[in-house]
């Protein structure tokens, strides 16, 4: 899906001139980090292994699917690490609070996911609204979002943790733990939610708007564009994306606290910029975003399986990947 | 003059990638010349101008300085050997004021400080001698283009040039300042300096040019003195052919066409004052003012590009377009007069740009691109583009077919009223002649076209009526049978107006 959409091409070799080699580094480093992987331990190319890395990759790539949206139209989003603490804590109390005989189990936890989908929609629409209606640097708004949400949080668990109902843990349990078709449901998550995210960005309008905005948004306006709209709405898209990490973590914890989703927006726009899409806007791919959340996960699975490198280093080797990538697309970008 | 020349080049070829754009041109500069280049978009002037100044280095053939062969490492060096050139994007630093920019990178100094009194002195002094009333503390950003244009004069002037190259130096300043720089261009011949000069506007090249190089397709068509050719010879010889009539016929407006746009009492805060218009089906408004006059800003605010009040009516139905989009709908298109930065995605491909105003068309929900592939290349037929590839990032293409291409995009919405916002600027005579006969093809299917234009030969040429506008507000609203130009500018610089907005005879309702 990321070729160029071109005209039906004429020829074997068009094609291949056609194929945009540089944004295929993504994949490439992903392949490359597999065959280490293989070489370096024996346990790594099982699918219990395999499922797993996948698994662990799906909060961040599921919220960095929505930040795809933001950063190819021009915006970035701070405050999603924040967003998961506070949206997972308030979905832990309000859980509770329902669990009094009157609804099923499964009943609550129902209700605790389409509140917790709502409140992502509202949480990201306040972060749009303060953006476009408000005109505040994207950068300000979220930034201010992610201490409120933090706050929010710490002041909800008192300082301390909020607990999942045990009685509910056992229903919900199965949203993480469970699989289907021998596939983690988690991973069927990230599935579906980069498919959809990837129709949206790559074949509607609406995709196209959003990277016409990032590429210039006077243009944009000046084309009849409903430019405030569309930025609000991928704030929007993040905030819903985040509710949906949400809904796959809880489950996994049955708990929420003051540390809950830390660095968590570090890793979504490392993620996204892994996958080759430009942080100043107007271009990029869903499926470079998948790519690189697995290959965030990959790195400290590598280091975890084998004692090469000692996985305290985890950070540093990521750090070294994210501006390593940047570096191999710069051509692409810059002049 | 019996000098040689200060700087020439021999055999200048130029190839970008695997494409020549210049094929092996002589041309040389004398000192106390004024040396134009002239030729249709894409002929290889500003190519040549930027070898011979040090930004591209020759694919073959040499620059010769004082007889001698050079080559300069970079524009520093050749800066550094007295040639200068002004950019057609000015090359400024927005936030640092006009004495700051002056001096940029070569700051003088005392006691290891920038000298700031001094850097201060000599940049008011030189913005003197430029007439040109600007603070030198005040910061770039804050200046209009034509005030920039001169900031950026002055700062050439100030390092000991021999060789100035300027590439549309008047195509953002208003007549007044093109004077100015006129005689400038005067004095500093008259000290000795050579000009290097590219320009479309061939009345121009006569008034101020001593000699004239023509280029087409990167050759060299001739050097002529400019007192031996006539603009018509000119521009034959640029473009290869006879070039028929500028302009199409005028239709006369039938007396029952029904009026398409009005608008009346239009205030655009700071910039627009009371301002009532109406135009016809099949009709041609010119709206013509110097360059601040407000004539963008009047239509932008009409559309709900910027905030604005008063009343609108499209086809006699009262409208309130809150955004662009509302005016799409009621089927009206604005061409914008900054099209790199309001036009196109520089970075995006045609097929993109051509379709991005009216991708519903194209989305049935997908977006079909095999549909948007078919509309770029009827579009790309429609309005004759010329480019050896129609994938391409629209960065690629000359003014002229960038200008096609915002156009394209523009009718693709089928708008019936179209207001063209400076659709000539920077684009060659050919080119011109197309849009205006695109202009006359849109009247045969009565469309109302608004043309807001600096160029009184177009709007004088197309338009069945000129609303002249001066300082925001619409000095006279004129017949444009037997019009003249002296008539336009009088009202344009507000030494004549007409009592009271006379556009119409239907009494005043206001929303």
């Amino acid at each position: 899906m990321s070729t160029p959409e071109t005209a039906a091409a004429p020829s074997w070799r068009a094609r291949l001139r056609r194929v945009p080699w540089q944004q295929l580094t993504p994949l490439a480093g992903l392949v490359l980090l597999v065959v280490v992987g293989a070489l370096m331990h024996p346990a790594f190319l099982t699918s219990t292994n395999l499922f797993n890395v996948l698994t662990r990759s799906a909060f961040i790539g599921i919220i960095a699917v929505g930040g795809t949206f933001v950063i190819i139209g021009g915006g970035i989003d701070l405050s999603v690490g924040s967003m998961a603490a506070f949206l997972s804590g308030a979905m832990i109390l309000l859980m509770n609070g329902l669990h009094d005989g009157t609804l099923s189990p499964v009943g609550v936890v129902l209700v605790g996911v389409g509140l917790v989908l709502g409140s992502g929609l509202l949480a990201g629409a306040a972060n749009g609204l303060a953006i476009t209606r408000g005109r505040i640097e994207p950068f300000i708004v979220t930034l201010g979002t992610l201490g409120i949400f933090r706050s929010l949080v710490t002041y909800l668990a008192d300082g301390g943790t909020i607990s999942l109902d045990f009685a509910l843990r056992g229903v919900y349990r199965p949203v993480f733990y469970g699989s289907f078709l021998g596939i983690p449901i988690p991973v069927w998550a990230f599935a579906v939610v980069a498919v959809l995210g990837a129709i949206l960005l790559h074949r509607t309008r609406f995709g196209r708007y959003v990277r016409a905005i990032g590429s210039n948004q006077e243009v944009a306006r000046y084309a009849a564009i409903r430019v405030a709209r569309i930025r609000t709405l991928t704030y929007v898209i993040q905030g819903l994306c985040v509710a949906i990490a949400v809904v796959l973590y809880v489950p996994r914890l049955g708990s929420a606290s003051a540390s809950t989703g830390i660095l968590w927006e570090l890793e979504a726009i490392a993620a996204v910029i892994i996958g080759g899409t430009a942080l100043k806007g107007g271009s990029g791919h869903i499926w470079g975003t998948v790519v690189g959340a697995i290959m965030l996960s990959l790195i400290g699975n590598v280091l975890n399986l084998t004692s090469a490198i000692s996985e305290y280093l985890n950070g540093t080797v990521q750090g070294l990947i994210i501006i390593g990538a940047v570096f191999l697309q710069r051509g692409r970008q810059g002049r | 003059m019996a000098h040689g020349p200060i700087l020439s080049g021999v055999g200048l070829s130029k190839s970008f990638g695997p494409i020549e754009v210049l094929h092996a041109v002589d041309v040389d500069v004398r000192p106390g010349e004024v040396h134009a280049l002239v030729g249709e978009n894409g002929a290889g002037k500003s190519t040549l101008m930027k070898l011979l100044s040090g930004y591209h280095p020759a694919s073959a053939g040499e620059v010769v300085l004082d007889g001698r062969p050079v080559k300069f490492a970079d524009s520093n060096a050749a800066e550094a050997a007295g040639i200068v050139l002004i950019h057609q994007e000015l090359n400024l630093v927005p936030d640092l004021t006009v004495e700051e920019n002056v001096f940029l990178g070569r700051e003088p100094h005392r006691f290891g400080f920038v000298d700031r009194p001094a850097a201060r002195r000599a940049t008011a002094e030189l913005l003197a001698t430029l007439r040109t009333e600007v603070p030198v503390t005040r910061r770039v950003r804050e200046l209009s283009v034509s005030q920039a244009q001169m900031v950026e004069i002055a700062k050439a002037v100030s390092r000991e040039v021999r060789v100035l190259c300027m590439d549309e130096p008047t195509d953002v300043l208003t007549g007044r300042e093109t004077e100015v720089l006129f005689d400038l261009v005067r004095r500093l011949t008259a000290d000795g300096v050579a000009i290097l000069y590219v320009s479309h506007k061939l009345d121009e090249i006569m008034a101020i040019a001593d000699r004239v190089t023509i280029l087409r397709d990167g050759h060299k068509i001739g050097t002529f003195d400019v007192a031996d050719l006539t603009p018509a010879e000119m521009a034959r010889r640029m473009v290869g052919r006879e070039l028929a009539d500028m302009y199409p016929p005028k239709p006369a407006v039938p007396d029952d066409a029904p009026v398409a746009l009005e608008i009346e009492g239009l205030d655009v805060p700071g910039f627009v004052h009371g301002a009532s218009l109406r135009v016809r089906r099949g009709e041609v408004l010119g709206v013509a003012g110097l360059v601040g006059a407000g004539r963008t800003e009047l239509f932008e605010g009409a559309l709900g590009l910027r905030p604005a009040h008063g009343s609108v009516r499209k086809d006699g139905q009262p409208v309130r377009w809150r955004h662009p989009e509302d005016a799409k709908l009621d089927r009206v298109a604005y061409l914008t007069e900054d099209r790199k930065a309001k036009g196109l995605l520089l970075a995006k491909n045609l097929r993109e740009n051509v379709t991005l105003q009216s991708l519903e068309r194209f989305a049935r929900p997908f977006v079909d691109q095999r549909a948007e592939q078919q509309a770029l290349e009827r579009s790309a037929r429609e309005f004759d583009v010329r480019v050896a590839r129609l994938d391409v990032e629209a960065a690629a293409l000359s003014g002229g077919n960038q200008q096609k291409i915002v156009l394209a995009k523009l009718m693709l919405t089928e708008p019936d009223v179209v207001i063209l916002d400076e659709p000539t600027r920077g684009i060659d005579v050919g080119t011109k002649r197309q849009i205006y006969f695109y202009v006359g093809e849109l009247l045969a299917k009565g469309v109302a076209v608004v043309l807001i234009s600096s160029e009184l030969p177009e709007i004088l040429g197309l338009a069945h009526r000129v609303v002249v506008m001066h300082d925001g507000v619409i000095t006279g609203t004129l017949d444009g049978a037997g019009l003249d130009e002296e008539t336009v500018m009088a009202y344009a610089t507000g030494l004549r107006r007409d009592p009271i907005p006379a556009t119409l005879e239907s009494p005043r309702v206001h929303a």
